[in-house]
């Protein structure tokens, strides 16, 4: 970072651009994030949309993705890590005693970096979660849901002469799919996703891309990314991270043409990152 | 004296292969001079040197090996001219005698104390023939080693491929030591199988694998009461078989629900402190858990059958089978642990990602995926519990009952081989060599516990690679 750079972080105090929406799913207020004495995240606010899929991008160690994983308690599985601020999911407390973060998570599903399905067949990877939640009440049902999962995410096609083949037996690609088709299959509010086509080949990249604008229709998505130029193509908002801050919120057209900030413009021309 | 010579002789090769070592590093930095450096020769100098270490080493001591293995024979049969026609008129028995007299009497050194003159005159022999065997062998193996050596010296050049072959050399000695603990297995199930093939001459192969009445007397008088004994291996298979099963249903549930709590729920420092704790359950003796289950556990359950009124043996199958669980359980345990803490965490996450809970992903996703490997901990297990026999010994009794009761006495096969081992034994008879055929029989049923369990393994590594 340069010195000029270097100023303009230290005196960074508020976001630039709006980080709220007329018509909010989730809101986060003021959420700092530490990993036992180290703070990762600096009180952010942001607000995720319904229908619109919010892009997060930055250089590593920014903190996107601890951020993201604040949206559906997935740090609670990590011990050191402490969360505070307000995260609301329809008004709701996330961190409240009355929020169950189980059921969250069935509200709040996630899309990791690496595709990781279960080491069953590619029916039971997408009828797990229906299964757990009885979002069945019979196997007519249950095949009906994983069905129409798999056609959502683009996979039945491909898939649907082997749905007893193992999950691990499909490419990086399909098996990416299998997972984006498990986590609609539990009819989640919101999906996160985090690094979804890290692991992937630039077609099957654009095959996720593809789908990602799809499910925009019935789901809020925040997705982290290394790629702007994913970010460019699949997002309407975007959110610029540096060092646990949040730097810049906008359009997504406005942030890549235009950026307000001198750490956002040093991002995107890629003078660092 | 003559194994002095040849410690001396094997230090004294061992000295010159170093030398060579280094005589041949050095030319190799000599040869790589004139020739433009390192970077013309095929290989390092330390390699080279290693070669002509070889060279004079190997052979050098092969000779040696081979000298000594087959000097006694051609010692013996020169002598055989000295020993008098008296004696060789007397038959083998006297020869032998007679040699080892002679031999006895040239190994310590005292051929004065021999009486004989005649038997003085053989020692002598002996003592010459001996110590010229040595100086030839000292002559063989030195000239070979030097000559070699130098030989291997002369050849360093630029060209010569020093590395491929050093590390052919190494790479056989590599093998020689695997086929070692090959052949060694290979030897222990060919002896037990010819013995077996002994046993099954005297007693039918049909009527040992189906028999239901195991007596193993055979008689030493002919009109002995009671003379003919019966070898029929049914009972002993079902006490192992039932002492086994208990022992797993023990064993299975305690060692998998302490490696699910170990892996999924244990802090760091309650897990460090209780899996080693619990591995020690396998490196008690297995004498000291004989103990306990026939003093301690025996009583016990008879105690508590007796109170609600039923017919306990102080030795029951029941006691030696709930003390071998107990003594298995970090077979279970300690295994099971290691495949579901490498289950992925992606995996986890996934599951967790979905809204399922802790017990469902670990009901559902881990232990699903870690099952060939916990099948794999647990046919381990059983195959050491088929093995087991101290505790047996002590706690399950002698008596080969052919019952499915637990709180009956029943006896394994391992019992049965140690019983019939132990004491004076003539090894021709039935009764010594029903336990190698009982030996092949445990032999072949562990073996496909095994097999199955190798094949379950490597399907699971399969899955993550």
């Amino acid at each position: 970072m340069s010195d000029a750079a270097k100023e303009a972080f230290d005196a960074l105090t508020e976001t630039v651009g709006r980080v709220t929406v007329d018509d909010p799913k989730m809101q986060a207020e003021n959420v700092d994030v530490f990993y036992a004495e180290k703070q990762a995240i600096y009180d952010v606010t942001l607000d995720v949309a319904k229908n619109e899929v919010v892009a997060m991008i930055g250089p590593s160690g920014c903190g996107k993705s601890t951020f993201l994983r604040c949206l559906n308690r997935m740090n609670d599985t990590i011990p050191s890590c402490k969360v505070s601020g307000n995260i609301t999911l329809e008004g709701e407390s996330l961190y409240s005693s009355a929020m169950d973060p189980v059921m969250l998570r069935a509200r709040v599903g996630m899309v990791f970096q690496k595709p990781n399905p279960f080491a069953k067949s590619i029916y039971d990877n997408v009828a797990y979660g229906p299964k757990i939640h009885g979002l069945a009440n019979n196997r007519a049902e249950l095949d009906d849901i994983v069905e129409s999962s798999l056609h959502r995410a683009g996979l039945f096609d491909e898939v649907k002469d082997r749905l007893n083949a193992p999950g691990t037996s499909l490419s990086g690609g399909q098996q990416q799919r299998l997972c984006i088709a498990r986590t609609i299959a539990v009819s989640p509010e919101v999906i996160l996703m985090d690094e979804p086509c890290s692991a992937l080949d630039p077609i099957a990249t654009a095959r996720i891309e593809e789908l990602i604008d799809e499910l925009r229709e019935n789901y809020a998505i925040a997705i982290v990314t290394h790629s702007m130029q994913q970010a460019a193509r699949v997002s309407q908002r975007t959110a610029y991270f540096h060092l646990g801050k949040l730097v810049e919120v906008g359009e997504t057209k406005t942030i890549f043409t235009n950026p307000s900030h001198e750490l956002t413009e040093n991002y995107i021309t890629g003078r660092f990152g | 004296m003559e194994s002095l010579s040849v410690t001396h002789l094997t230090i004294v090769i061992l000295l010159l292969t170093f030398l060579y070592f280094l005589f041949g590093r050095h030319r190799a930095y000599s040869v790589a001079k004139t020739n433009g450096g390192l970077k013309g020769m095929h290989s390092l100098p330390s390699h080279y040197g290693t070669l002509v270490a070889l060279w004079c080493a190997i052979p050098a001591l092969l000779i040696m090996v081979l000298w000594k293995l087959f000097e006694p024979a051609v010692v013996d049969s020169l002598l055989a001219s000295s020993i008098p026609d008296a004696i060789h008129a007397q038959g083998e028995k006297s020869v032998s005698l007679y040699r080892n007299e002679i031999n006895n009497a040239v190994d310590s050194g005292k051929i004065d104390s021999l009486l004989d003159p005649v038997k003085q005159a053989t020692a002598t022999r002996l003592d010459g023939l001996q110590k010229n065997a040595t100086l030839g062998l000292f002559v063989l193996v030195l000239c070979t080693a030097i000559v070699l050596g130098v030989l291997a010296l002369k050849r360093i050049t630029p060209k010569l491929t020093a590395r491929h072959r050093v590390e052919a050399v190494i790479k056989g000695f590599l093998l020689l030591c695997a086929s070692i603990a090959i052949l060694t297995t290979l030897g222990i199930v060919l002896s037990v199988l010819f013995e077996s093939i002994r046993f099954f001459g005297q007693v039918n192969i049909f009527d040992f694998v189906t028999g239901v009445k195991w007596s193993p007397q055979t008689a030493i008088r002919t009109d002995q009461v009671g003379s003919t004994g019966s070898f029929g291996a049914v009972p002993l298979f079902t006490g192992t078989l039932l002492i086994s099963l208990i022992a797993m249903i023990v064993a299975v549930p305690f060692g998998l629900m302490s490696a699910i709590y170990l892996a999924e729920y244990a802090s760091p420092r309650m897990r460090a402190i209780v899996k080693p704790l619990l591995e020690m359950l396998a490196g008690i003796p297995t004498v000291v858990y004989g103990v306990f289950a026939a003093l301690t556990v025996a009583p016990i359950i008879k105690d508590i059958g007796q109170s609600v009124g039923l017919s306990v043996a102080s030795e029951s199958a029941l006691a030696a089978g709930l003390v071998m669980g107990i003594m298995i359980i970090p077979f279970v345990s300690s295994l099971s642990d290691d495949v579901i803490t490498a289950v992925p965490q992606s995996m986890r996450d996934g599951s967790f990602g979905l809204g399922a809970t802790h017990s469902e992903t670990i009901r559902k996703v881990v232990i699903p995926a870690a099952l060939p490997g916990i099948v794999g901990g647990v046919l381990l297990a059983a195959s050491r519990a088929i093995g087991e026999t101290m505790i047996v010994v002590m706690a399950a009794g002698l008596a080969a009952n052919l019952t499915a009761n637990p709180l009956e006495a029943v006896t394994t096969v391992t019992v049965q081989i140690v019983t019939l081992l132990t004491g004076d034994q003539e090894f021709d008879s039935a009764k010594t060599l029903a336990a190698f055929a009982l030996g092949l029989m445990l032999f072949v049923a562990t073996l496909i516990l095994n097999v199955i369990a190798l094949i379950v393994v490597r399907r699971y590594r399969e899955q993550y690679e």
